[in-house]
């Protein structure tokens, strides 16, 4: 048994440990974390199996912004965990039943049919299109077939990352109506007219003559001084 | 014992087999649901990456790359809904969603 098998066994006991906690988990929080933890042992296998780009987008995309996401929502969340988990041990027994199934079904197809056959071994060195010879990268191999062969595939990624962003501001946006907003447009739009109003007011009784003079005196005194 | 595509093949059939284990039990709480779907899609995902590389083949890492990006997508517009959700019903339990009686 070498290295590679022993670190393989490693990473795949923790990596189910992990899920089995993931669904047995009585707080979401912990089932977010153990999902976490199953993603990151996951990265380490793909690891094994020379897919270096892809563990590392699994830990940076997978860990540093989908789980987080996860953590966020989970802890904004003010959820009964009682009413949610009635049923639980109810189905306990028919869902460890047929999972028992599937994967022990899955397990002797798979170990009768993909036994044999060694992995291909991955060239240390290639050439490159100027002849020169350099060391093989995974991730240049990928991104030369990213960029190459599946052009059209990646831009439609790409939309579709952007739908779902703005689909999810669009979905949690919400107007509130407490909130004394002004509205930039309508202010642009305003007339002079619409804002001040000049009324004509009749005069209805003459000015007490006396009582405007006695002020406009002194007004005219306190200027000289 | 080397290694072979069996061992890998397994542990995703495993992992697979608990995320569907897991949508059973926890058929009332949505969002122990959308981790046992992350779950399942990362089963699937070593699979591919698994062939990619005993058959030698790198477009099975391409399509890895693919259905991550598709994953993000989920997650993100399933969380949001789950968010409104929460909002107008103060529950994420399945059960209560009956509002659309078809």
């Amino acid at each position: 048994m070498d290295v590679q098998t022993g670190f393989f066994y490693v990473f795949s006991l923790v990596m189910l440990f992990a899920a089995f906690r993931v669904i047995t988990a009585r707080n979401p929080v912990h089932a977010v974390l153990f999902l976490m933890l199953a993603f990151s042992q996951a990265a380490g296998i793909w690891l094994l199996l020379k897919a270096e780009f892809l563990a590392v987008t699994l830990v940076l995309v997978y860990l540093g912004a989908v789980m987080v996401l996860f953590l966020f929502v989970v802890m904004m969340l003010d959820i009964h965990i009682d009413s949610l988990r009635q049923g639980f041990w109810r189905h306990f027994p028919l869902a460890l039943a047929i999972g028992a199934l599937i994967s022990l079904e899955m397990a002797v197809v798979l170990f009768g049919g993909f036994r044999a056959g060694e992995a291909p071994v991955v060239p240390e060195t290639v050439t490159n299109a100027a002849g020169q010879v350099v060391q093989y990268s995974n991730t240049k191999a990928l991104g030369t077939l990213l960029y190459t062969k599946y052009l059209y595939p990646l831009e439609i990624a790409a939309v579709i990352l952007l739908v779902a962003m703005i689909s999810a501001i669009a979905l949690t946006l919400r107007e509130r109506k407490d909130s004394k907003k002004i509205d930039p447009s309508e202010q642009v739009r305003v007339k002079a007219r619409d804002r001040v109003e000049v009324v004509k007011l009749a005069i209805t009784r003459a000015a007490p003559a006396a009582e405007a003079s006695a002020t406009g005196a002194a007004t005219v005194e306190e200027a000289k001084k | 014992m080397t290694l072979t595509l069996a061992h890998y093949l397994t542990l995703g059939a495993i992992l697979f087999a608990l995320a569907v284990v897991g949508i059973f039990l926890n058929r009332k709480n949505l969002i122990v649901l959308l981790m046992a779907i992350e779950l399942m899609l990362l089963a699937i995902n070593m699979n591919f990456v698994a062939f990619s590389h005993y058959l030698g083949d790198m477009h099975g890492q391409v399509f890895v790359f693919f259905i991550l990006t598709v994953a993000a997508a989920e997650s993100a517009i399933g969380l949001a809904i789950l968010v409104l959700l929460f909002r107008n019903k103060s529950s994420i339990n399945v059960d209560e969603l009956n509002s659309l009686k078809g």
